[in-house]
């Protein structure tokens, strides 16, 4: 593989991951716990949607074969998309589950953009300047309300401990590489994931400290596959709902 | 939500537009506790580049003059102009007064 094709791989895979992430948050627009916190999943919703759409532009622009950031998003199948299946997760409703999700995911992609924005590759490292001031926040609210969903009532306690315990199993994913990530490393563009796992579970690990909540049993089943495309089944349906209306309306522009 | 004994209580929120200028009013927010206060106030009031600083007050800590006062309170202020800044002449190279 090419540089320059792992770069490709690397940019659609932070891209899949902000924008399916991005997705799922904005399925709380209008259904929020209360008006201040629904405007909150949507912001943060509208943060992940402009990170992916400056990588996808960034991957189109590489790939250069008349593919525009639309088409990255909207035309491609499940079985190409490279995000972690930890984004993908439902959370059937549940605030709790919908905050765990992003905590877990935010508190890696901080870690990453913080090593990012030192890329020898000029846009990958100012699209991460700017998207880790995001996530900053995303990490804070995020942990803010574990904190009080944990250290809460006995109700919410319980609930947020059956949030983690139903999402840990996708952690181990969120660190997995290939050889995008060995040439990437090599090339100085990208990161050591295995590097940032120790620093993830320290972060992740002061907040539910506070919160109250313990990490589940490491030994337990452990998710594998999103960066080869290999999703749980949720996933399609997600691209049912996304892509529906640019693949029946191609000529559709927003 | 409809109880209102299970409302979460009100923030008055005050954003600072840049350096050195006075806080003002900006609108208010429901949270279970400051920091959530100022979390809030910055997704409901802080997404479009308004400021620099923010703060949040607990709207029940605020102690408000009723409309009965308005005479006592403000009239008194109408025929005294000299309070104003701007009743005086500007010194020249002054910018701004306010």
């Amino acid at each position: 593989m090419s540089s320059k094709n792992a770069l490709i791989e690397y940019c659609l895979r932070i891209a899949d991951n902000s924008s399916i992430l991005a997705h799922r948050l904005s399925e709380w627009s209008g259904h929020g716990p209360i008006l201040e916190e629904d405007i909150a999943m949507s912001n943060m919703a509208l943060d992940l949607i402009g990170q992916a759409r400056g990588f996808y532009a960034y991957a189109a622009t590489l790939e250069n074969k008349g593919r525009s950031e639309d088409d990255l998003a909207f035309r491609r199948d499940a079985r190409e998309f490279v995000n972690r299946n930890l984004v993908e997760q439902p959370d059937h409703k549940d605030f709790g589950t919908a905050i765990m999700r992003s905590f877990l995911y935010s508190c890696l992609s901080y870690l990453q953009f913080r090593t990012l924005m030192n890329s020898n590759d000029e846009t990958v490292s100012g699209l991460s300047a700017k998207a880790i001031k995001e996530v900053i926040y995303h990490v804070r609210h995020c942990g803010d309300w574990i904190v009080r969903l944990g250290d809460g009532t006995e109700e919410s306690h319980q609930r947020i401990t059956d949030s983690l315990n139903d999402l840990w199993m996708y952690t181990n994913e969120l660190f997995e590489q290939n050889e995008v990530d060995a040439i990437l490393l090599n090339d100085g563009v990208g990161v050591d994931l295995t590097l940032l796992q120790q620093d993830w579970l320290n972060l992740v690990k002061e907040i539910f400290s506070q919160a109250q909540l313990t990490i589940p049993d490491v030994g337990g089943y452990q998710s594998s596959g999103g960066i080869k495309g290999l999703h749980t089944e949720h996933l399609g349906f997600i691209l049912a709902e996304m892509q529906f209306l640019p693949r029946a309306y191609p000529d559709a522009i927003w | 939500m409809s109880d209102n004994n299970h409302q979460w209580p009100i923030w008055e929120v005050f954003i600072q537009p840049k350096n050195g200028s006075a806080h003002e009013h900006a609108g208010s927010v429901h949270a279970p506790d400051g920091e959530m206060a100022l979390l809030n106030a910055r997704d409901v009031y802080g997404r479009r580049l308004e400021g620099v600083n923010m703060w949040v007050v607990p709207a029940l800590a605020i102690v408000a003059s009723t409309p009965d006062d308005v005479g006592p309170f403000f009239d008194p202020a109408n025929d005294k102009m000299y309070r104003w800044p701007n009743y005086f002449k500007t010194p020249e190279g002054i910018k701004q007064i306010s």
